[in-house]
């Protein structure tokens, strides 16, 4: 990537994203415990649109995937579709200790197992469920790593 | 001119969808703006528990059944323990009895306040969402500082609970008790006086008490409709023998009474909260109880917050269940969203789905099967390669 112009994009496309990432949020058979988690960090308290950060509906839009739950036989087909919806570049959060290790569900018959094993993973955040400030704290460390 | 043809669409909903934060799959049809038909197709969070609960420990099932679902988290796992101690032959004490019903209330008030930010946001009140959220994060400090975390209390063990509430604890959750109730009055009168948000849910989606009853709604979605029906009062279980509450019931049966209902019994928490906290038995707050249950099987029931959970539980005599067969309140009540949805606009629907309260994860132990499918048949790969293509250029 030599040109000039090029390497200018570049530069206003990453501070754009860094700056205001949008999130995508798909519940692959989670327990609901980490979904109120993270609707909680929209909300006055934790009120993660203050740094940006926007979450919406369609994968189209989004720049996050943020995953909860062990990923069932069912919504396997639907994360990837998502996952593959998604413009490039694209980062997955994996929020809860069921996405990452199927927690309490693992050995469950309709469980695949964790999200890993169906898409890649850039953060994790453990807990079950994690806090909202976990939560927070592990977009913010994705989105540090994108910093040049 | 001739008479236009009446178009029907389909419009499937999900199961990605911004409205609800857990998978679940709708189609309605759809007549100019009018709903004709519905059908839900849910199973997406289908993990297996019930297959898995064969295989662990009742200790270790405890924690699995809590995460059922982790919104009412402490009413499964408690719905569990009453039928294994009632398996087992063995009594908490009185005193766990009472930090179980607490806890329960709690639950409950965090529940309904999280179904009242999330039915105002569907109809499109998002300043009442976010004012009861952060309401919201008064109870949810409450439970945690008597159980260490803010989802997911594990308060339960077989033959008790294990956690304890001291003189601090009290104060403060009188405090938090009555911050909320102030808060709640003015909700109340949000919903019941505001003009705009009655519009949205005065009349619409109403269920009458006939087809309540023939539907088996229950819940606050079936209180709304006259229905008397409520487990904590009908068969008093863990400490509402000694904390009775009362029932609250509305006539209407639209979605304003759901909203009334539910608010109502919040009120109704809060004073059950305030009750325990001052009268709460001293004493243990665990009993023994053996490791291998005795065989036998049993059925448990308690009121969860959005209607009546039942548990079977059969036991052959080893440290594992054989059986355990897991009912949730959500499952009785989506007859009730589909029928109530024709003759709608497409535009109620997020409302009137919402109010019900519908969990899927709960829901999901079970597969539900559409239908009849779509005509034009698309399999997976073929749909997902378009998909890619057509967003390439
Ligand atoms: S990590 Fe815990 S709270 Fe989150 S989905 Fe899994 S069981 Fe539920």
């Amino acid at each position: 990537m030599n040109n000039p112009i090029q390497n200018v994009m570049e530069k206003i496309k990453t501070w754009a994203r860094t700056n205001s990432p949008w999130a995508i949020h798909f519940n692959s058979g989670s327990c609901n415990g980490c979904d109120i988690e993270i609707l909680a960090t929209l909300t006055p308290r934790y009120d993660v649109e203050r740094f940006g950060i926007k979450l919406q509906g369609s994968p189209r839009h989004a720049d996050v995937l943020i995953c909860t739950g062990p990923v069932t036989l069912q919504a396997r087909d639907r994360l990837v579709r998502i996952y593959e919806q998604m413009p490039e570049p694209k980062f997955v959060v994996a929020v809860g200790s069921c996405s990452i290790s199927g927690g309490v569900f693992d050995g469950c018959y309709n469980v695949v197992g964790d999200i890993s094993e169906v898409i890649p993973v850039n953060v994790y955040v453990p807990g079950c469920p994690p806090r909202p400030e976990a939560i927070i704290y592990g977009i913010e460390q994705l989105l540090k790593t994108l910093q040049p | 001119m001739p008479r236009q043809k009446s178009e029907r669409f389909i419009v499937p909903i999900g199961p990605q969808h911004p409205a609800l934060k857990e998978p679940g799959h709708f189609e309605f049809t759809v007549e100019g703006e009018v709903v004709t038909n519905a059908t839900a197709r849910l199973g997406f969070v289908h993990r297996g528990m019930e297959k898995g609960a064969e295989s662990r420990t009742w200790t270790q099932d405890l924690y699995l059944m809590e995460r059922v679902c982790g919104i009412c988290s402490h009413v499964h796992s408690m719905a569990f323990v009453l039928g294994v101690e009632k398996l087992a032959n063995v009594q908490a004490p009185p005193r766990a009895q009472a930090i179980r019903e607490l806890v329960a209330e709690l639950e409950r008030i965090h529940s309904h306040i999280l179904w009242l930010g999330v039915a105002a946001h569907e109809g499109g009140f998002d300043t009442l969402f976010m004012f009861s959220w952060r309401d919201r994060e008064t109870v949810m400090d409450l439970l945690e500082t008597i159980s260490g975390n803010r989802v997911n209390y594990s308060a339960n063990v077989l033959g008790g609970v294990k956690v304890d509430i001291n003189e601090r604890q009290k104060d403060e959750l009188l405090r938090g008790m009555d911050f909320l109730e102030e808060r709640t009055r003015h909700y109340l009168k949000v919903v019941t006086e505001d003009d705009t948000f009655l519009g949205r849910t005065r009349n619409i989606g109403v269920m009458t008490f006939e087809e309540a009853t023939r539907l088996g709604a229950i819940g606050p979605t079936g209180r709304a409709s006259g229905l008397l029906r409520d487990v904590r009062m009908d068969s008093p279980y863990a400490g509402y023998p000694d904390f009775p509450i009362q029932i609250v019931t509305a006539k209407a049966g639209d979605l304003e009474a759901r909203f009334v209902v539910r608010i109502k019994e919040l009120f109704e928490s809060y004073r059950l909260v305030r009750e325990i906290v001052e009268k709460i038995p001293s004493g243990d707050l665990t009993t023994k109880i053996p490791r291998r249950i005795p065989e036998g099987e049993t059925v448990s029931r308690v009121e969860a917050p959005r209607g009546e959970l039942f548990y079977y539980i059969k036991s052959n005599g080893t440290d594992r269940p054989e059986r355990v067969k897991v009912r949730t309140p959500s499952l009785c009540n989506c007859a009730s969203v589909l029928t109530t949805a024709i003759g709608h606009k497409l535009a109620d629907m997020p409302m009137i789905l919402a109010g019900i309260d519908p969990c899927f994860s709960c829901n999901d132990r079970m597969v539900v099967l559409n239908g009849p499918a779509g005509q034009s048949l698309w399999d997976w790969e073929k749909l997902r390669q378009y998909g890619i293509e057509y967003y390439k250029k």
